[in-house]
């Protein structure tokens, strides 16, 4: 059963076969996991690299079908990378520590790309929402706009009021019981992507 | 006070579903500990030392009777019966069920109550002063712009999930009473050149760990970008701020590695995008928020009163109280109350159902029905004739409600400690309950005269242990509690941090510290001098002096 999550455009959502291949690096030597203050530290902070060289170069690409690629790897290699952009087969997997400006940086029209992915590694990154919401604000993005990685039903509804339209729930949970989170509340007091605060949306007496 | 529309009422109910089958989900494995914490926070609910605590909102400490009541009802049916006002206007119970969560929350939303957000790492309550709307020096009543960001803060979906917790305080009086400087963001309100409304903006605030006065990143905004302005300050904080060390995350710690000027030059950036957008708030939407602050059916009164003041004449004790527990009030006829939360040898900010039930007949009886929690940890009716004083003091008095210690060395601001919480280190109750034992005659306090004293169980500071005059911070020191002591602590428009006065003490010596540091303070000051203002001319020197050298003597 697929754990994808798509919006349609008049905002119904369903579950629907992922037929995006992401391709992922392999692991780094030693990096993991960085201990500090005595704790396990997860989070990557904002401007860090994400991938080494080495694991950028020792990732590997299927040679076909939809590929969804880190934006390090589409950096580096680009060359052997752009026939699939133009033929619509790849999409941005962004990491939540690295910059909507980047991504943009690294396209003329960020339009070209049929899907952006963000990465969480912890759903209590809240930086996905910003990305979001910057990427479909301010850098005018309106193709799919995927959250994956350690992506639970508590946090769809604030996904999807930051722009995302399709979200690929972790592996073991239920897609089918997170539908009904989508809309766990039905009228939000500020704006989001797509709507306005609530004084402008509705009269209150 | 405000209320509720079909809207918010709804909202309200919808976060009671979503809580009940998040809970029960956790209950039944389907969630980790780790993917429920934040879940619960958001709602309130900390896991402590004896059982969970759960944090009730009470937006910008406006409460009325009824809900008061149903407090007082919850405490006893779920709770032992009684409740703590914490430093952010909130109400805390100890003791109750997780079990039992969902169904709390189901009653606090038939009166409008909820606890959203009051705690996590997302935007928690707004806090403001207690006289809002009532006091003389006001310039502008900021509680309508206060609910309109309680609204917007409610939920935000780009906010949920930050890289820490995150305090917003407004004022918008002359003398600051909410501490805008030790706060994420800061909003004084003011009157500009032309008569309009406009905020002063602080950022990076805070106390805690790493205790840090906010800094001016904006003089002047008109009101209508206050939440645009906030929006682009928490998202670059949203990006930027640390999330690989929890004791470095909070937007202080950013503002202070960027420097002002660049964090400010950030905020401006994404600021030009969002300034003049949806966010933009509408005359139509104050003046509708407002409407709900408008000032209360005052009686036009007379300015003095012959009874009350043959009362005060008569009544040494109600003169005592009418000194401390009585403020002033911009209406004439009128006086704002504050029923102390601290009396001698009780937990500081502690109520009991049988109290609060108390507090909200006396609302009803004589304050419109409204009461005020303040973050010195007491209750506020803000709006008593001057000719119902005397009996309310009596009946504050019947209830243990009455000490009059207002401003005084007593009037203790504590977090609940070791006691209570698992985060402390020390004990702070039993420290304030000591002290208190040990300044127990009311001529002698009163003689000491406006004094601040704080107490924090840990470096979290809760008890804002740092802006007190004198201030006590529990430490762990190879597993046995120690207090270190800071003076000179301040809060207010001329907010200071204090400064530590030397190696810490142990439990018992604490009432014996303070009281020395009282010796000097009363040997030294000049005719009508506070506690504060001595330490301000002199330095910690002589304290510490006589401090220390009293234990060297003593060992």
């Amino acid at each position: 059963m697929s754990q994808l999550i798509q919006l349609a455009a008049d905002g119904t959502a369903s579950i629907v076969a992922d037929t995006w291949v992401r391709v992922i690096p392999p692991a780094a030597g030693e990096e993991s996991v960085r201990k500090q203050a005595g704790k396990v530290v997860l989070f990557k902070l904002t401007g860090e690299q994400t991938f080494t060289a080495e694991q950028i170069a020792n990732t590997q690409i299927p040679a076909s079908g939809h590929i969804l690629v880190p934006l390090a790897i589409w950096e580096a290699r680009k060359a052997e990378l752009q026939s699939r952009l133009d033929r619509g087969e790849l999409g941005i997997v962004l990491a939540t520590n690295e910059t909507a400006e980047a991504l943009q940086a690294a396209f003329a029209d960020l339009n070209t790309l049929p899907l952006i992915a963000i990465f969480v590694e912890r759903f209590a990154d809240g930086r996905i929402f910003t990305l979001g919401n910057w990427l479909r604000t301010r850098f005018g993005y309106r193709n799919e706009l995927r959250a994956i990685g350690d992506v639970l039903r508590d946090q769809l509804f604030f996904h999807k009021r930051a722009g995302f339209n399709s979200f690929l729930i972790r592996a073991d949970r239920s897609a089918e019981d997170a539908l009904a989170s989508l809309n766990d509340f039905s009228q939000p007091y500020q704006g989001g992507v797509a709507d306005v605060p609530v004084w402008r949306r509705i009269h209150r007496a | 006070m405000y209320k509720y529309d079909p809207i918010d009422q709804q909202i309200v109910n919808e976060r009671v579903a979503q809580y009940r089958d998040q809970t029960r989900r956790y209950l039944a494995g389907e969630l980790s500990d780790e993917e429920f914490r934040p879940l619960r926070l958001q709602n309130g609910l900390y896991i402590q030392r004896h059982a969970p605590m759960l944090r009730i909102a009470v937006p910008y400490g406006l409460i009325s009777s009824k809900q008061l009541r149903k407090l007082g009802d919850i405490a006893q049916k779920y709770d032992r019966g009684y409740g703590h006002f914490s430093t952010r206007q909130n109400l805390q119970l100890n003791w109750p069920k997780l079990e039992d969560t969902p169904e709390i929350l189901a009653e606090l939303a038939t009166v409008e109550m909820h606890a959203i957000q009051t705690s996590g790492n997302c935007i928690r309550n707004i806090t403001t002063d207690q006289f809002a709307g009532i006091a003389p020096d006001e310039i502008i009543d900021p509680r309508a712009i206060a609910e309109i960001m309680r609204q917007w803060s409610t939920f935000h979906p780009e906010f949920a999930l930050l890289p820490r917790k995150f305090k917003i305080a407004v004022s918008g009086t002359e003398k600051d009473r909410a501490i805008v400087q030790a706060h994420d963001i800061g909003l004084e309100f003011y009157k500009d050149a032309h008569g309009h409304m406009a905020i002063k903006v602080w950022v990076g605030g805070g106390l805690g760990r790493t205790p840090i006065l906010g800094t001016v990143i904006r003089e002047h905004l008109e009101w209508q970008h206050v939440l645009s302005y906030c929006e682009a300050v928490i998202r670059v904080y949203n990006i930027h701020g640390r999330r690989d060390n929890a004791y470095k995350a909070r937007i202080k710690i950013l503002v202070k590695a960027l420097g002002i000027e660049t964090f400010k030059q950030q905020v401006e950036e994404e600021w030009s995008h969002l300034k003049d957008g949806p966010l933009t708030i509408t005359q139509n939407e104050l003046d509708r928020v407002a409407k709900y602050f408008e000032p209360m059916p005052y009686k036009t009164l007379p300015a003095h009163n012959a009874s009350f003041d043959a009362a005060v004449a008569a009544n040494p004790a109600f003169a005592a109280w009418v000194k401390r527990c009585v403020q002033p009030h911009r209406v004439p006829g009128y006086r704002a109350v504050t029923l102390s939360l601290k009396p001698h040898g009780k937990a500081p900010g502690d109520i009991t159902s049988e109290q609060m039930h108390v507090v909200a007949d006396l609302a009803d009886a004589y304050s419109f029905g409204e009461l005020r929690s303040s973050h010195e940890q007491n209750l506020i009716l803000a709006d008593v004739e001057l000719s119902d004083l005397f009996a309310v003091w009596e009946k504050a008095r019947a209830a243990g409600l009455a000490t009059p210690n207002i401003g005084l060395l007593t009037d203790i601001i504590c977090c609940p400690g070791g006691d209570f919480c698992s985060l402390a280190n020390a004990k702070s109750i039993p420290i304030a309950e000591a002290i208190q034992m040990q300044f127990d005659n009311l001529d002698y306090l009163h003689e000491i005269g406006d004094l601040e004293l704080n107490i924090s169980g840990c470096m979290n500071a809760c008890g804002h242990h740092h802006v007190g005059h004198i201030g006590i911070l529990g430490v762990d020191k190879d597993g046995s509690e120690w207090y270190q002591v800071t003076v000179g602590g301040k809060q207010g428009n001329d907010a200071s941090i204090g400064t530590v006065i030397g190696p810490s003490f142990s439990a018992e010596e604490m009432p014996g510290v303070v009281q020395r540091l009282i010796e000097v303070y009363v040997r030294e000051r000049h005719e009508e001098e506070r506690f504060i203002d001595t330490v301000r001319r002199l330095g910690v020197a002589p304290f510490k002096a006589h401090v220390y050298a009293e234990k060297e003597t003593a060992s």
